[in-house]
């Protein structure tokens, strides 16, 4: 209840202010993949040298396998996902109204398998969640990001801003400082780029394996020695949307190759 | 004087120090609150003219720059000698000739009290941070010799 009401003051609050001027207008968006080495760019784009392409072939195995206690599969719902999914991770993360909350990629997926399926949700960053998460995302391969973020999204919208510019953890750095003020820089071995969340779920060579944009996110919050969000926490999914705003027109790449 | 065990280490601990450091930890927070609080230091003409612990070492400090952890200056500047290092600020060659031992102690104690919109983190500073880890939370970056193993090295590079 008190919740509601400050979340419909912060509501009320965003209609006021302009708050979606851009800080990296349309002509100066850079996807993470033109940061990248000539070899991990050409491996990203090659189906057969990108080992992400391994876990968009499990999730299109599991789209079509029977579960839960209704023994349907994504299939049965969807049909094909070449047709269904298309366009669709373009506008995630998405304000839910029936679970009144913002929902990832990640969490719609869960969510159908809890309410669809009636299966146990997968565990974050599970073969299978990935899978099925790089197999939707990759159907909207060379689709410009585009998100909803007024409405019910909008006080959402304005905490991703606010928590992407604010100072945290023992070395007091904003996402802001790194993707904005130093994109193109190097922190000793590594490119900053932008920080766009275009290319999710990636391979990174130095998880070997999969991952989240959830998890490289918790990654940046250790490199400032900030205390990690919770996997699904508002903080993490509130971020996502202003990061997916903040990449609109960008085309998804998914899966993307990082180092 | 606060309890040695309440000056803030450098490192988180690890393994089977960490009973006793959460021994030590508990005995801090009985503590008087002033055992928390870093010594205090005097700003002066844009630099901390009064050293924060003994003599630093240059040999210690050289190695600190360039240590992983827990310093990792080279993460943002070049150095004399260091082959990999990024490029988010300044390099450090000369640094020495352009800064008096003051100025340098002030810019690693707390370059934001120099330039408010610094991207360089402050190496002896516990307050006004937000949702630090809790590995180390309430603990600087660098201790106070280290600082000054740190000033005595960069003096040196004229
Ligand atoms: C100290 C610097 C630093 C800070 C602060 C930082 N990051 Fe990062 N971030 C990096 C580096 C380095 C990478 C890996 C290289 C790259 O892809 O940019 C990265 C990667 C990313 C990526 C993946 C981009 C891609 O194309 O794969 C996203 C998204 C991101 N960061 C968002 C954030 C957000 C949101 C915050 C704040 C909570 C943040 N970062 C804070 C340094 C930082
Ligand atoms: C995250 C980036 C970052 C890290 C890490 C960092 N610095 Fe800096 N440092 C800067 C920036 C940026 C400046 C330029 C002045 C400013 O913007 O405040 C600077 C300035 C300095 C200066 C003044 C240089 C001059 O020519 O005036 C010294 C000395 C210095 N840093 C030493 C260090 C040492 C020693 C460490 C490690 C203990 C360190 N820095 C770690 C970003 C960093």
């Amino acid at each position: 209840m008190v919740r509601g009401v400050g979340a419909l003051l912060l509501g009320l609050a965003c209609v006021a202010v302009p708050a979606q001027e851009r800080s990296l207008p349309a002509g100066a968006l850079r996807s993470g993949s033109t940061y990248l080495s000539p070899e991990l760019r050409a491996m990203q784009e090659d189906g057969f040298a990108n080992p992400g392409m391994l876990w968009v072939e499990k999730g299109a195995k599991l789209w079509g396998v029977r579960a839960g206690a209704d023994g349907r599969s994504c299939a049965d719902c969807h049909g094909d996902a070449r047709a269904s999914m298309r366009g669709v991770a373009a506008r995630y993360p998405a304000f839910d109204r029936a679970a009144n909350r913002l929902l990832d990629l990640e969490g719609r997926i869960n969510q159908c398998r809890a309410e669809r399926q009636r299966a146990a949700p997968f565990a974050f960053e599970s073969e299978e969640l990935l899978g099925l998460t790089a197999h939707v995302a990759s159907q909207s391969r060379g689709l410009p990001l585009k998100v909803a973020v007024d409405g019910p999204a909008a006080p959402h919208f304005a905490r991703g801003r606010m928590l992407f510019e604010r100072r945290i953890g023992q070395m007091n750095l904003a996402c802001l400082h790194c993707h904005e003020w130093n994109a193109g820089r190097r922190l000793l071995a590594e490119t900053i780029s932008q920080g766009h969340p275009n290319a999710y779920p990636i391979y990174r060579l130095e998880w070997q394996s999969a991952g989240s944009l959830q998890r490289r996110l918790r990654a940046c919050y250790s490199g400032v020695r900030a205390e990690l969000p919770a996997y699904n926490s508002a903080d993490l999914l509130d971020l996502s949307l202003f990061l997916a705003w903040r990449a609109e027109g960008l085309a998804i790449e998914t899966p993307g190759v990082r180092r | 004087m606060p309890p040695r065990s309440c000056l803030p280490p450098s490192r988180p601990p690890s393994g089977g120090r960490r009973l006793r450091r959460a021994l030590a930890l508990l005995a801090c927070l009985v503590a008087p609150a002033v055992a928390a609080q870093l010594p205090p230091y005097v700003i002066e003409d844009g630099g901390i003219a009064a050293p924060l612990a003994a003599p630093g070492d240059a040999a210690r400090g050289r190695a600190l720059l360039a240590a992983r952890d827990p310093a990792n200056c080279i993460l943002c500047h070049a150095a004399p000698g260091v082959r990999f290092a990024g490029d988010l600020a300044p390099p450090l060659d000369g640094v020495g000739a352009r800064l008096t031992p003051a100025q340098l102690r002030l810019r690693l104690v707390d370059s934001s009290r120099i330039n408010p919109a610094t991207i360089m983190p402050a190496y002896y500073r516990t307050e006004g941070l937000t949702e630090v880890a809790a590995a180390w939370r309430g603990r600087t970056v660098l201790t106070a010799a280290q600082i000054e193993d740190l000033v005595v090295y960069l003096s040196t590079l004229r």
